[in-house]
């Protein structure tokens, strides 16, 4: 039985969810990683400070995705969901203990500095930094090993814990800081830090030589534990899988030239993280889980299916014009963390010395009239930063 | 009912209890996740238009304050999408593809609120203040709809609708009949306007423990005055709308409003209990009101109230007296609130002033804890209410829970998570307000300070 169109089209959303995850969620678990390995409570403040300016406006938005993916699965794929949920349920109740603990670290950190302490909660939103993206990475090399029953009668300690599983999930901790810090040293250079650069050039080349040699061992075991994912990331998803290899391979290339474009930096990381997700998904066509459950036999009746169309257009239309103001704010640094309170006072008394600036109020977004002003920002961004490239190298 | 055939072989207590203390606990910070942005814009919009740096000294420290209770609800929330799973897996394989379509749409609207909280959050020093104040209005915007969806699912489960079964598979779905299912806009806007009070009568709570201290500068009575306004707005609302809803009950979920009011044969002349405790079908230490019940549900003496004899032992919610006390707690706390709020408007009609005496101000002071009490008493009574049943009617509880075995293990980690979130949630703004106070005591009135502009023009009742 082939799967319908409806029910390819929502994994395929699925797959575009799963890698803005991987790699906007990714990121921010990377940055976190940094701040683990930035020793010193002297020597690692500089890079602790950026990490701590980069993630804090957005980590909630990027957190969503995952809520997305949950919802997603449940609504087109109820069956494999109920079976991933039981069979894995000890590596998903770890890193979703991973993701308290890291809210508990933001929520200390980043509102009550000056407590003692702040040490003990950075240490725990570094440490869950690490242990979730651990054991998410578990739960797919489980799910692609095939050792996922449709049916599971209970929790499966074997799935998550055979050599690729935990592979996967020590792949998953490597990509992470390697998208990270690739993503910090733009963060560092839109800020004018050029210690700050070299530090996470330095460490973008070393996670990034790490994620190879483990995406290789990865691939490696593959061949023998998950016979089906392999012969489709050798078959059909050769192309992406090469394309992956490749972004990983240019990101590199343009780190040691010292070429640091904003956008082509981007663009390669990004290219490499979601070319990598979409040859897994497509690797395990036609499964959800490989060899149990088929698309076609797990997924939603396509009234269902059609409505998560309804809701990624919906997603479109709101959501991503919101998300391109929030970084297009925080990318020009319009969005300020952590005020101090005497901060708070002045600000308080300056804008009450000039009251009600005459400027015209924007309307709350999902107007039609706010997405055209969100256009025309990200329009002018796009024009200004090709023609000011030269001077702000 | 085949599925009423089903032998008990997993114990669905632990995942129970797992279930409600995260709602329990998540709900809280809900609740500020959908009003609190509205209760800081109104202190912002006061300090832009009237130029008034005490409002916009409490709306800027009211959204760092945010801040704290967003990141706590952002996780807790993702405690619930993940338990929905772990804890449930017979309900989400089985129907995931009806009660999805909300939850993706409440998806959505999270999505507008944390990018947009984001925003309002750090953009305080950089936006003019009128685009900073506009970039808040998602926030309330989504967290209304996001409210109205999650609630859609929850109320799904109590008037299932919109989906076919043949062969007990899920053969077809209508999800706008899943999303706009009877209990929808019943349950959603009970919730809503719970938000309201739960979020205005703490905010004001602190003020009034302020003002009860003697600082009664125009600081603290605005930190007061702002949020209970928009509680005390809602307390009237949610009186009449609880009203509607018992009502709605009775003819959707007769065996739940049955336990809530101790209805054990169906009847006319139903009488109204209230209090007492169900030991062996006996109302012991309660006092009944003939007929009342009936009145209440049909208008008249004569309206036949279903019963729980309606349905065998076994369908019946348990624990009749914990639902019938918590009802009458909600209702009784709620009338409470709304009579503090007729209180302070009564006041303000006549006077045009904030009525600061300590015998309102004392009982004002706990309304934030009443409101929450309230609340957590409405969802247990919701919730149990419910039971045997996770979809009324269609799926047991005992048949959705999962075989995984570790569940009393993440309960008691959940518990222990759930302590440390609330020490967060309360610790750390208690730790921010006594740090402002003992930044500069004095500054918070703000006509003392040297650089503001002269407290003449600010106007206003509560200025001195």
């Amino acid at each position: 039985m082939n799967p319908s169109p409806q029910a390819v089209a929502v994994a395929a959303i699925l797959f575009v969810v799963i890698a803005a995850y991987a790699l906007f969620g990714g990121a921010d678990f990377g940055g976190g990683i940094w701040d683990l390995l930035a020793g010193s409570a002297k020597r690692g403040s500089a890079p602790r400070g950026l990490i701590e300016e980069a993630i804090t406006p957005v980590w909630e938005a990027n957190h969503v995705w995952l809520i997305f993916i949950l919802v997603l699965l449940w609504t087109a794929f109820p069956p494999a969901f109920a079976a991933i949920m039981t069979a894995l349920f000890v590596p998903l109740s770890l890193s979703l203990l991973g993701i308290v603990l890291r809210g508990v670290g933001f929520a200390f950190r980043h509102t009550a500095q000056r407590l003692r302490m702040q040490q003990l909660t950075g240490a725990l939103f570094a440490v869950s930094s690490l242990i979730t993206p651990f054991f998410m990475g578990t739960v797919v090399g489980a799910v692609a090993t095939g050792k996922v029953p449709a049916h599971p009668t209970g929790s499966v300690l074997a799935a998550w814990t055979s050599p690729t599983a935990i592979l996967t999930g020590f792949l998953f901790v490597a990509a992470c800081a390697y998208v990270s810090a690739a993503f910090l040293v733009l963060e560092a250079r839109d800020r004018g830090h050029r210690e700050l650069m070299r530090y996470f050039s330095l460490r973008a080349t070393a996670a990034g030589i790490l994620t190879g040699a483990l995406a290789g061992g990865t691939f490696a075991e593959l061949a023998a534990s998950a016979p089906h994912v392999f012969a489709g990331l050798t078959g059909i998803a050769l192309p992406l899988v090469a394309v992956s290899v490749a972004a990983g391979i240019a990101v590199l290339a343009m780190l040691w030239l010292r070429w640091y474009h904003a956008l082509a930096l981007r663009a390669t990381a990004a290219i490499a993280v979601a070319t990598v997700v979409w040859g897994w998904g497509l690797a395990q066509y036609p499964y959800l889980l490989p060899t149990s459950l088929s698309l076609a036999a797990g997924s939603a009746p396509t009234a269902a299916l059609v409505a998560e169309f309804v809701v990624a257009g919906l997603a479109v239309l709101l959501v991503a014009p919101g998300f391109a103001l929030l970084y297009f704010l925080q990318q020009r640094r319009m969005l300020t963390a952590a005020e101090t309170d005497a901060d708070l006072r002045m600000a308080a008394h300056l804008e009450q010395a000039n009251p009600g600036h005459p400027a015209a109020a924007p309307p709350p977004a999902g107007t039609p009239v706010t997405r055209a002003l969100v256009l025309i920002l990200l329009a002018i961004k796009a024009i200004r930063d090709l023609f000011s490239r030269p001077d702000r190298r | 009912m085949g599925a009423m055939a089903h032998v008990l072989a997993v114990d669905p207590v632990p995942a129970r209890s797992q279930m409600g203390s995260s709602l329990g606990f998540h709900i809280i910070l809900a609740c500020f996740g959908i009003a609190f942005a509205a209760v800081t814009m109104t202190a912002e919009w006061i300090g832009i238009r009237r130029g008034d740096a005490a409002a916009l000294l409490l709306a800027r420290r009211w959204s760092k304050v945010m801040a704290v209770l967003v990141a706590v609800g952002a996780v807790s929330g993702t405690v619930l999408s993940y338990e929905m799973g772990l804890l449930w897996p017979g309900l989400m394989g089985r129907f995931g593809a009806a009660i999805g379509f909300p939850f993706s749409m409440e998806g959505i609207f999270f999505f507008l609120e944390a990018i947009f909280v984001g925003v309002y959050l750090y953009g305080w020093r950089r936006l003019s203040p009128w685009a900073h104040w506009w970039s808040g209005m998602p926030i309330v915007v989504a967290g209304v709809l996001g409210a109205l969806s999650v609630i859609a699912a929850n109320s799904w489960m109590n008037s299932p609708a919109g989906y076919t079964l043949s062969h007990g598979k899920l053969t077809s779905v209508d999800p706008v009949a899943v999303f706009f299912n009877a209990s929808t806009p019943y349950e959603t806007a009970h919730m809503v306007l719970a938000a309201y009070m739960v979020t205005g009568f703490i905010v004001a709570g602190v003020y009034a423990v302020g003002l009860l201290r003697g600082r009664r500068d125009r600081y603290h009575r605005l930190g007061f005055a702002i949020p209970f306004t928009l509680g005390g707005i809602a307390a009237p609302l949610q009186v009449m709308m609880g009203d509607i809803l018992a009502r709605f009950i009775a003819h959707n979920q007769p065996t739940k409003f049955a336990a809530m009011e101790y209805v054990s044969r169906t009847t006319r002349d139903a009488p109204e209990w209230v209090g007492g405790v169900l030991i062996n079908g006996h109302v012991y230490l309660g006092a009944a009101i003939p007929a009342f019940d009936s009145i209440l549900v049909g208008f008249s003496p004569h309206t036949r109230v279903i019963g729980w004899d309606s349905v065998p032992p076994a369908q019946r919610p348990p624990l009749a007296t914990l639902i019938h006390l918590s009802f009458d707690l909600m209702v009784g706390l709620g009338f409470f609130l709304f009579a503090l709020a007729a209180w302070q408007g009564w006041w303000w009609l006549f006077h045009r002033r904030l009525l600061v005496t300590p015998w309102f101000l004392a009982p004002a002071a706990v309304g934030g804890v009443a409101a929450v009490a309230a609340m957590e008493a409405g969802w247990v009574v919701t919730e149990v209410g419910r039971q045997p049943w996770i979809v009324y009617h269609v799926l047991l509880v005992s048949d959705a829970v999962t075989p995984a075995s570790g569940v009393p293990v993440t309960l008691g980690v959940i518990l222990i998570l759930y302590a440390i979130l609330t020490v967060v949630a309360i610790g750390v703004p208690m730790v921010m307000s006594r740090r402002w106070r003992q930044g500069a005591p004095a500054e918070e009135e703000a006509e003392q300070v040297p650089y503001g502009p002269s407290p003449a023009g600010t106007g206003g009742p509560e200025a001195r």
